[in-house]
């Protein structure tokens, strides 16, 4: 469950980069350069496709971002952090923004509290447990644009009388309390967004936790029965704070696709106000308004917004490897 | 001893009745994950005027396929596309990533590590942040029209977590067998082909449909990237389902058409696909 599972093989200064001892500091560093030159022209195609692809694209971004480029006609001047700051002083980025706020913490507590009772349900075996890991899985494998057509249908927000989807349902079960306006209700909609992307992602949480619950040793659960503990108990005090680094992937996962979510949001909702959140945002500017700095701005914060829970995520795994000594 | 056998075998009735418990619940649970499934299929097979929301939850009275003609009609171009998108992006950054794991896992170069952690933060980055650029730079060198854009993209961003599967899959294979070839004087390509590549089928099947399932659902490159004549099938479903004109059998028969491919390789090779999920779980 980290960066690399074995540590890579130790190349350098192995093999056919040994080196005499009485050579020329030059002609021992070219010698010595033999053994890992090759490597490094391999993977400089690839080195440079992800430096101008993604670390290029970002830098110009930036720049686009803190310059006054409203039409894509013009040529922009620098003029910093104003569009950083003007996006906060109308009325519509701020409701986005908090639109994806409410609808990620819904999405990534209710497939991790889903995910993690299914992992649960699964873990010490059940007839059949191959189906059903195959079916709670199986959503994951489907678009977000085919999820929203068959849920845009399923929470239908029309009144009672010629409700479909999940509304008609309850009528037609004599639960009629629990017909509502689903993604359309101007407080609470962005939670009723959340159902489908909790579908769709339950399954991964529950694989997850599952490896998760198969990878603490029988012997640590036995011990703690022998000791007196309930069943319960064992998950609780044996298994569950083995697990601490699954849940911190699985947030981090979830996390990062719910703050830039879109298709999903377009599916569903197209680009009615009420269900607006950053990325589609970000799409009407450039497509609609045609406004290129603005549309940078938005896409840097959701950039910074990624970035500020992957990158310690990234150097804290990548210590754990190291300190691990692997 | 008496008393221990009445333990034992409370102990084993309280495990029965458990196990029959979390059946109960699986079961209840699998049901409600299958209803859009059910939705998408009953919806799908209904005549037209039986698409209504009076029936909406009843099977339909007459089966039929008229949904699925109209939506194979709406989404053939879009499924031509999105196969000429998927496969040779799958296979470019697959092949891609299995020279640069190879590298990063045994063939180290100074700053090696530091190069693979900038490669991971490319896979979680909001794709968002390229995307003006992108588009911008497409245009100057007057790419954009075809499939090119699509394949370009989904290639270079597939590099990361292929580069990260084929790495921790090398470096599982013993550095005993990478060391003899070196030692009998190999160089680094006679090594990767002569020993490397003959064991490397299954990371390549997890890599291949691990990109070729994110190629096929993408939706954001796409919309970005493509025009009127080469929209993939994510973008033509949308417009179908999108215009309130479509009647829901087609709509829903267009949505599981869509589907069929990624779904299929999942149920058929969902071992790697499992595989994929886990490695894009733990990156670093």
């Amino acid at each position: 469950m980290s960066v690399s599972e074995k540590r890579a093989g130790g190349a350098v200064g192995s093999g056919p980069g040994r080196v005499p001892a009485q050579m020329s500091p030059w002609r021992r560093a070219l010698v010595r350069s033999r053994s890992w030159l090759p490597g490094l022209l391999l993977v400089s195609p690839s080195i440079l496709l992800i430096g101008v692809f993604v670390y290029g694209m970002i830098g110009w971004n930036t720049r686009l971002a803190l310059s006054d480029r409203h039409r894509p006609v013009q040529e922009g001047e620098f003029v910093g952090l104003t569009n950083f700051v003007s996006l906060w002083q109308e009325a519509r980025w701020p409701a986005a923004v908090g639109n994806a706020v409410v609808f990620t913490v819904v999405f990534v507590g209710g497939a991790l509290l889903l995910g993690w009772f299914l992992g649960l349900l699964l873990d010490k075996g059940i007839r059949g447990e191959a189906v059903f890991r195959t079916l709670f899985l199986a959503p994951m494998a489907v678009s977000f644009i085919a999820t929203g057509v068959v849920w845009r249908w399923l929470m239908n927000p029309a009144p009672a009388e010629r409700a479909t989807g999940l509304n008609a349902l309850f009528v037609h079960l004599n639960l009629d309390f629990l017909v509502n306006d689903w993604w359309t209700a101007p407080d609470l909609g962005m939670a009723a967004m959340a159902l489908p992307a909790i579908w769709q992602l339950a399954g991964y949480v529950m694989a997850l936790f599952l490896a998760g619950f198969r990878g603490v040793p029988e012997e640590l659960r036995e011990a703690a029965r022998v000791d007196g503990c309930s069943e319960w108990g064992v998950y609780r005090h044996v298994v569950m704070p083995q697990l601490r680094p699954v849940l911190l992937s699985s947030v981090i996962i979830l996390g990062h696709m719910s703050l830039k979510v879109f298709d999903l949001i377009i599916a569903i909702a197209g680009q009615q106000i009420v269900a607006d959140v950053p990325a589609v945002y970000m799409w009407a500017m450039v497509f609609e308004v045609r406004d290129p700095a603005k549309g940078a701005t938005i896409a840097s914060y959701l950039l910074i917004a990624v970035a500020l829970f992957v990158v310690p995520y990234l150097v804290w795994s990548v210590r754990k490897e190291r300190s691990e000594g692997r | 001893m008496s008393t221990r056998a009445t333990a034992v075998g409370e102990r084993t009735g309280r495990a029965r009745s458990g196990r029959m418990v979390r059946f109960v619940l699986l079961f209840a649970l699998a049901v409600l994950f299958m209803l859009p499934m059910y939705v998408l299929l009953v919806t799908g097979f209904k005549p037209f005027d039986e698409a209504t929301a009076a029936r909406a939850w009843l099977p339909p009275q007459t089966w039929s396929v008229e949904g699925w003609a109209a939506a194979w009609q709406a989404l053939a171009p879009g499924l031509r596309n999105s196969v000429m998108v998927a496969v040779p992006s799958a296979v470019l950054s697959a092949v891609l990533g299995s020279m640069n794991g190879y590298v990063m896992a045994r063939w180290r170069f100074p700053g090696a590590d530091t190069v693979f952690t900038l490669f991971l933060f490319g896979m979680f980055i909001p794709y968002q942040a390229v995307m003006i650029p992108l588009q911008q730079m497409l245009v100057g060198a007057n790419l954009m029209g075809g499939l090119f854009p699509l394949i370009l993209a989904h290639t270079v961003y597939g590099i990361p977590i292929c580069t990260l599967i084929f790495r921790n899959y090398y470096a599982s294979i013993p550095p005993a067998l990478v060391e003899a070839a070196r030692v009998d004087g190999a160089g680094m390509l006679r090594t990767y082909a002569s020993v490397v590549l003959p064991v490397s089928a299954p990371a390549f099947a997890v890599t291949l449909i691990w990109q070729f399932t994110s190629a096929w659902n993408d939706f954001l490159f796409a919309v970005f990237l493509t025009g009127p004549n080469s929209w993939p099938v994510t973008v033509q479903l949308n417009n179908v389902a999108g215009s309130m004109v479509v009647p829901y059998n087609q709509q829903m028969a267009a949505a599981v058409l869509a589907s069929l491919p990624t779904l299929v390789v999942y149920l058929v090779l969902g071992r790697f696909f499992m595989r994929g999920l886990m490695a894009g779980a733990l990156k670093g």
